[in-house]
């Protein structure tokens, strides 16, 4: 009983976790369909901007940042179906949560260490100083 | 065949670990012999292992928790005994390789598997009927995590008589936890313990969030959660977000000690000090993972026992959250001493003071909400009075500890060891025992003792200040952690009353134990028939105690916070049959999958320490075997009838007058 009434109470208020089926087989594999080409064509288009040297060299990171980040948005809007819809409030928070621990944890390591990097007596002269 | 595993392993000359783990085996044949003598696998295997009811499996991590609280504290005594005695030219009784192993096991299984452990269980058996629910969202994947968790300890317990334990410390810093510096498998047990565990308790955190976010009763929205939800929500975000991380660290470590990687190592390109950097981005969430639900016990204990609202409600939850996002922009103060510049130091160490302030919200918070209220000196609100006096005098070391020139003196002392036993215990373990003396009768159906809860409570107390006060004067005087020996003999004195404090807390542990045995062996009298002994505000308390296995026979109807204090001021003491009767309710079906999975989980983390590499093979596939028998069983539970329903709140309500 429990479990119907959860389903009935998010039929009428639009609140559909992911993964309940809420769409026609068609437009389902419509959205996969599009999912997959769009994330090949990153991957390809990574592949491609290493080996191609189209790119000025120094950017080529860049451009692998820019398509890495792209492709995840393509799966969490096609593959983990994350839209803008208010029944998605809750997927979005975790997602600005999620961004912005990782954005935290990435950007400290990177001052901390390169901080350390920066305050190191360099080895050589180590050598020296303990000679 | 056996990998490293060879008879060297089992330790024959040293008497200490030798006994232990001959007396535990004894022990542990001895109760399966009783249990299969008195025929109880059967009650076993039904009402507790195979269970997926998150009240049960609630209970099983909080009994886990107070057995491993005993091994734990059994270190403690021996190492503030060593210290104690090994002042001068004497050397005490533990030689220096297993005195470290000792304070590594004792760091590791207080963390992990007391104070996590401990934490894990109240959420499990609380959250869901504060929710007014049935379950939480995953039932079978909670009783997964509960035996992970098992299975963890079993390595770790494992460690003690096969092969060593880790020397490296509870969070096994490299180099010196690398393959170069500890060649033997305790590292290995270290890691492989905790990958385990880590992954039950992240899927302890997903399910929390998705219970709580996705499964309220009908009109509970946020602001009406009890704060002990909120608590337990922002745990779980924590969990969610930070134990990836030192799943991650630990990995790269594993690949370093297994296959010659060098992420860690000093040469190479490797750089230990990223190892510290990633593992106290973790760390420091860990801290308020373990202590937040802890504010959520106290904040029902403190309302409940005050006869008032919660004073400040929603600063109590702004304040909560405002902890679990600064918890992440503070883990620097925790290797202020590693080499970083000024404003790095300077940056984290403002952090650090930052976060008290939402810390000391919640103090006042409580302060006021017992200010002009009808306070009942109950154990539980000892607990709670306790804690803040103690958690207000650790904080404040915390805050001296996070000016970085400061740190600079006091890194490594002891007088770190006190400040961060006083906001562990003073902040989670006196917590846990809140939340214990406080929930036990809606576990049980019967109230604890009080005399022997105050007398427990009153040793642990004093036994506190005994033990760590003078180790915070120790530090002053220049006394580091993990001494194994001393040549200053001026530092005796106090070494020995903190030795005595050890032995204060020790009567408090006894104190417990035989609350809970004189409790159960004068149950009759103690017997719970309201469902409601405390006059409690929250929804749990609206259900008969024990509560039944479905919870909620209705499903309650949500208005404001403190439901079921608003509904006891219109003379409702339980929730209202509709018209209609009750209905049959939807169970989910026992499962011995979580176990089964534990069994192989085992299997492979003991053949992954000792490199028995066919073995891993085998328990590797049967985790997968048995994930697969989950995927496509084909079960849609049962129904408890309606009739059944009414027959049971009739038995648990005799009490509660209509």
């Amino acid at each position: 009983m429990d479990v119907v009434d959860h389903h009935q109470n998010q039929e009428t208020t639009g609140d559909i976790a992911p993964g309940d089926n809420n769409t026609t087989l068609l437009s389902g594999i419509q959205s996969y369909t599009i999912g997959l080409l769009l994330a090949v064509l990153m991957t390809a288009g990574s592949f491609w901007a290493v080996q191609a040297h189209v790119i000025w060299g120094p950017a080529v990171p860049i451009a692998l940042i820019v398509l890495a980040i792209s492709q995840m948005g393509v799966h969490l809007a096609f593959f983990l179906h994350l839209t803008s819809a208010p029944d998605n409030t809750n997927n979005i928070l975790a997602l600005a949560f999620g961004i912005l621990i990782v954005f935290l944890v990435v950007v400290g390591s990177l001052w901390i260490m390169a901080h350390l990097d920066n305050r190191m007596v360099p080895m050589d002269q180590l050598m020296q100083m303990q000679r | 065949m056996l990998g490293k595993l060879t008879w060297d392993a089992i330790p024959f000359n040293d008497p200490i670990p030798f006994f232990t783990g001959i007396g535990i085996i004894v022990g542990m044949i001895s109760i399966l012999s009783l249990v299969t003598i008195k025929r109880w696998w059967p009650y076993l295997w039904n009402e507790w292992i195979t269970t997926v009811d998150h009240k049960k499996l609630g209970v099983m991590y909080v009994l886990l928790s107070l057995v491993m609280l005993l091994r734990g504290f059994v270190d403690a005594l021996m190492m503030r005994s060593q210290q104690a005695i090994a002042a001068g030219g004497a050397q005490g009784f533990l030689p220096p390789e297993h005195y470290d192993q000792v304070f590594s096991a004792h760091g590791t299984i207080m963390i992990f598997f007391v104070a996590m452990t401990f934490m894990i269980g109240l959420i499990n058996f609380i959250v869901p009927l504060q929710l007014g629910e049935r379950d939480v969202a995953f039932p079978v994947l909670n009783s997964t995590s509960f035996w992970l968790t098992a299975s963890a300890v079993l390595l770790i317990n494992m460690s003690l008589f096969i092969g060593v334990f880790s020397r490296a410390t509870w969070l096994a810093y490299p180099p010196l936890s690398e393959l170069q510096y500890s060649p033997d498998t305790g590292v290995d047990y270290y890691l492989w313990a905790l990958q385990i565990s880590g992954v039950g308790t992240l899927l302890t955190g997903i399910n929390f969030l998705a219970t709580i976010l996705k499964m309220r009763a009908p009109g509970m929205n946020y602001f009406r959660m009890p704060i002990f939800c909120w608590t337990a929500l922002a745990s779980s975000l924590l969990i969610v977000a930070a134990f990836p991380i030192s799943t991650a660290t630990w990995g790269m470590l594993l690949l370093d000690r297994y296959a010659g990687m060098h992420f860690f190592t000093n040469d190479m390109g490797g750089n230990p000090m990223m190892y510290m950097n990633l593992i106290w981005a973790w760390g420091h969430p860990e801290v308020y993972i373990l202590v937040l639900p802890a504010f959520g016990v106290f904040s029902e204990v403190i309302a409940t026992f005050s006869g008032k609202p919660l004073f400040g409600y929603r600063s109590m939850v702004v304040a909560t959250l405002a902890i679990c996002i600064l918890s992440f922009i503070v883990w620097l103060h925790h290797f202020f001493t590693m080499g970083a510049g000024a404003d790095v130091n300077g940056f984290f160490g403002i952090m650090t003071m930052i976060i008290a302030v939402p810390t000391g919200v919640k103090v006042f918070n409580w302060l006021f909400t017992m200010y002009g209220g009808q306070v009942r000196m109950t154990v539980p609100m000892l607990w709670s009075i306790g804690f803040i006096i103690t958690f207000v005098i650790g904080g404040m070391t915390g805050v001296l500890l996070a000016v970085p020139p400061a740190d600079f003196m006091l890194h490594n002392s002891l007088f770190l060891v006190a400040h961060f036993h006083n906001v562990i215990i003073g902040g989670v373990l006196f917590g846990a025992f809140a939340g214990y003396n406080y929930w036990f009768p809606k576990a049980f159906g019967f109230t604890l003792d009080e005399r022997l809860g105050k007398a427990s409570f009153w040793c642990w107390l004093i036994g506190f200040y005994l033990a760590f006060v003078p180790l915070y004067i120790l530090g002053f005087k220049g006394a580091t952690r993990r001494m194994q020996h001393y040549d200053n003999t001026d530092w005796q004195p106090l070494m020995l009353v903190a030795a005595f404090g050890a032995f204060v807390i020790l009567c408090g542990i006894g104190f417990i134990i035989l609350q809970l045995v004189w409790s159960i062996y004068t149950r009759e009298k103690r017997r719970d028939l309201t469902g409601d002994p405390w006059n409690g505000r929250t929804l749990e308390w609206a259900v008969p105690s024990p509560a039944p296995a479905y919870n909620f026979a209705i499903l309650p109807d949500i208005e404001t916070t403190d439901a079921f204090s608003e509904m006891k001021k219109h003379d409702q003491t339980s929730i209202p049959v509709p018209p209609g009767g009750y209905q049959p309710i939807h169970m989910p079906r026992n499962s011995a999958n979580g176990f089964f999975t534990a069994f192989f989980t085992v299997v492979f983390g003991f053949s992954m320490i000792w490199h028995i590499w066919w073995l891993a093979i085998v328990g590797f596939a049967g985790i997968f075997i048995t994930y697969l028998a989950l995927a496509w069983r084909s079960d849609e539970g049962y129904e408890i009838p309606a009739a059944e329903v009414a027959r049971m709140e009739a038995a648990g309500r005799k009490g509660v007058k209509a």
